[in-house]
């Protein structure tokens, strides 16, 4: 891993008694977009925290572009971009100078953090607001500036810890669309996400984190080929009326993986969902809803850890 | 390495050379802002000024008791530096609270200046360095306000502003590292205005002099950096006379040992609240 940008070994956060980060190992190569997959509480920010050279690691080996974050934390902060879980933005000063000032950090000259402000503004379509005070924005406008701001200095990586909660999906469209677009400028990105949608759409690879510890890892569709089925069939019956699993698992002998209870719906794991859908009311089951998909991360993470990511 | 990895362009500003980023950074908050604080910082103490020097002192003009007690000089001309030193205080001290809290925790723009290359004891002492730069300034203002009142008695108050910058430093760092410390405000800052800097701003010699306080409570006036500082200012801006040397050293002393722990005590405290 010569060429790892950020490189894991048994990567540890504690909290006092709290074991955030319970030790990790992680390879993300060049050009990678990389995912932490996991509801909350799992440690994604936490060990977001120590790739961002901003969380000394409590215990394990960490590399970041080479180097280490306990004696190399500025040098390696100078070369990366990060856009935090909750923005960090000067509510009160304009988008514009949000820029210049954070450009100035990095030891950017005044006018290539003036030619860089355009730049980053026209890139986050906030060119016309550029001069209002950021208090009174969206949202997603100041979530797209705090990912804007993040890369004044070009970053080799950049870490984004849930870039899109909170957004409108509109917003949350436009941000993917960025993000792409600096994927094939060939930036390497890391981000944390609770999304499967988000996790499936923009990772190259990703990690599935629960409890602070790796419970799956690689290529989404590698993830959903190795633990979950080609389709899922969802059902939702009326309390009095709603089969058990096993019964359901009995009806549907052979056809089926497995069952998952939910509170709300039955999941039933299979090949053929229509097939299945089809045996369910032969045995005189009837569904108030019924609906065939393809199976997703969202299944992987309930086969993995028994529980549904966001609750 | 080529390529992709010359992308980035940052790089990482020298140990002062980050302090002073942040300094400026304070600064430009400061011109689109200072509207907004101007009226503490400069209305305020002028608003002292007037009803002290000017209102107070034509009422106690003439009075023997007064001459005998400011040295014979102008009531106005005499508290001037002492409303210059408590000024810088009362800035220093609230500059040091509220705002800095909020760097850790509503605003949280201290962890957007650590996310680069900044280190967090660079916005330690960018935060003081600041407060000097703020206090310096809105001294002079005021030192050419009082002037125009006829309050200055010679090039000596710009010694006094230089004074003052010292005692609000002194003031302004230990609270700094303290306000690092808290996960809330609570009853924390309240605590300090009332029972620190209200009566140090009362009892520091800053309206009439000390030893005209109780024998019993003259010795608490030596702990108060207001008093060591407006001794200072006061001497420099009347032209004397000035307290013995030995005095002297003291309260110079005094205030940097006060402002060496505190900034000190700030760089720990920021470095651990922002590195967790
Ligand atoms: N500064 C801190 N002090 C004490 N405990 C902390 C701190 N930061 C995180 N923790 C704890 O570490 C654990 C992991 O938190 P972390 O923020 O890394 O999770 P996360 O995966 O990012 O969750 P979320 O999706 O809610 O953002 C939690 O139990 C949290 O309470
Ligand atoms: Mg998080």
């Amino acid at each position: 891993m010569a060429d790892g940008l950020v490189q894991a070994r048994g990567l540890t956060k504690r909290f006092g008694r709290v074991e955030a980060v319970r030790g990790i190992d992680l390879d993300v190569g060049r050009g990678e977009v990389f995912g932490f997959l996991g509801p909350n509480g799992a440690g994604k920010s936490s060990a977001m925290r120590m790739i961002a050279c901003v969380s000394p690691r409590s215990a394990g080996d960490l590399q970041v572009l080479g180097m280490d974050p306990d004696r190399d934390g500025p040098a390696i902060r100078s070369r990366i971009g990060v856009v935090p879980q909750l923005d960090n933005l000067d509510l009160e000063l304009s988008v514009r100078q949000n820029l210049h000032l954070y450009g100035r950090y990095f030891g950017l000259s005044r006018s290539a953090v003036r030619a860089k402000a355009v730049e980053l503004l026209e890139f986050a379509r906030l060119t016309e607001r550029a001069e209002d005070e950021v208090e009174p924005l969206s949202g997603g406008m100041k979530r797209r500036l705090t990912i804007a701001r993040a890369l004044v200095n070009d970053p080799e990586l950049l870490l984004l810890d849930e870039p899109t909660t909170g957004l409108d999906p509109q917003a949350r469209h436009l941000v993917w669309e960025r993000l792409y677009r600096l994927k094939r400028e060939g930036v390497t990105q890391i981000i944390t996400t609770h999304y499967m949608d988000e996790a499936e759409q923009l990772c190259d690879r990703l990690v599935v984190m629960d409890g602070g510890v790796i419970v799956a890892e690689g290529a989404p569709h590698e993830l959903i080929g190795r633990y979950s089925t080609r389709e899922v069939l969802e059902l939702r019956f009326e309390p009095e009326h709603r089969p058990s699993g096993d019964v359901l698992s009995g009806v549907l002998a052979g056809r089926v993986e497995r069952v998952e209870e939910l509170p709300d719906r039955l999941l039933v794991y299979t090949a053929d969902g229509e097939a299945a859908q089809a045996a369910v009311t032969a045995a005189g089951h009837r569904p108030l809803a019924a609906l065939v998909r393809r199976s997703s991360l969202e299944d992987v993470f309930l086969r993995l850890t028994g529980r549904t990511l966001v609750d | 390495m080529a390529g992709e990895a010359d992308r980035a362009t940052g790089r990482v500003p020298g140990p002062w050379g980050g302090v002073a980023l942040v300094v400026e950074n304070h600064w430009e908050w400061y011109r689109r802002n200072w509207r907004a604080t101007a009226v503490s910082t400069v209305v305020q103490p002028l608003l002292f000024v007037l009803a002290f020097g000017v209102g107070f002192g034509a009422l106690v003009r003439g009075s023997g008791q007064v001459a005998a007690a400011t040295g014979g000089v102008d009531y106005l001309v005499w508290i001037a530096p002492g409303l210059l030193a408590m000024s810088a205080v009362q800035t220093g001290a609230f500059d040091s609270t509220y705002p800095v809290l909020s760097g850790f925790k509503w605003q949280r723009t201290y962890t957007a200046m650590t996310a680069g290359p900044i280190t967090p004891g660079q916005v330690a002492l960018g935060h003081l360095g600041w407060l000097a730069v703020k206090t310096a300034g809105a001294g002079l203002v005021c030192a050419a306000v009082i002037a125009l009142l006829g309050g200055v008695a010679g090039p000596g108050i710009l010694l006094a502003v230089l004074v003052s910058v010292l005692t609000g430093a002194a003031v302004a760092a230990p609270i700094t590292a303290y306000s690092a410390t808290l996960e809330t405000e609570g009853a924390s800052f309240p605590a300090i205005f009332r029972f620190v800097v209200i009566p140090m701003t009362l009892f520091s010699g800053t309206f009439f002099p000390v030893d005209r306080l109780p024998e019993l409570v003259r010795p608490l006036v030596g702990v108060s950096p207001l008093w060591h500082g407006t001794e200072l200012a006061r001497a420099a801006a009347l032209g004397g006379p000035w307290p013995p040397w030995p005095a002297v050293l003291g309260h110079v002393a005094y205030l940097l040992a006060l402002l060496g722990v505190g900034t000190v005590l700030a760089v720990r405290t920021f470095t651990r609240r922002l590195a967790r």
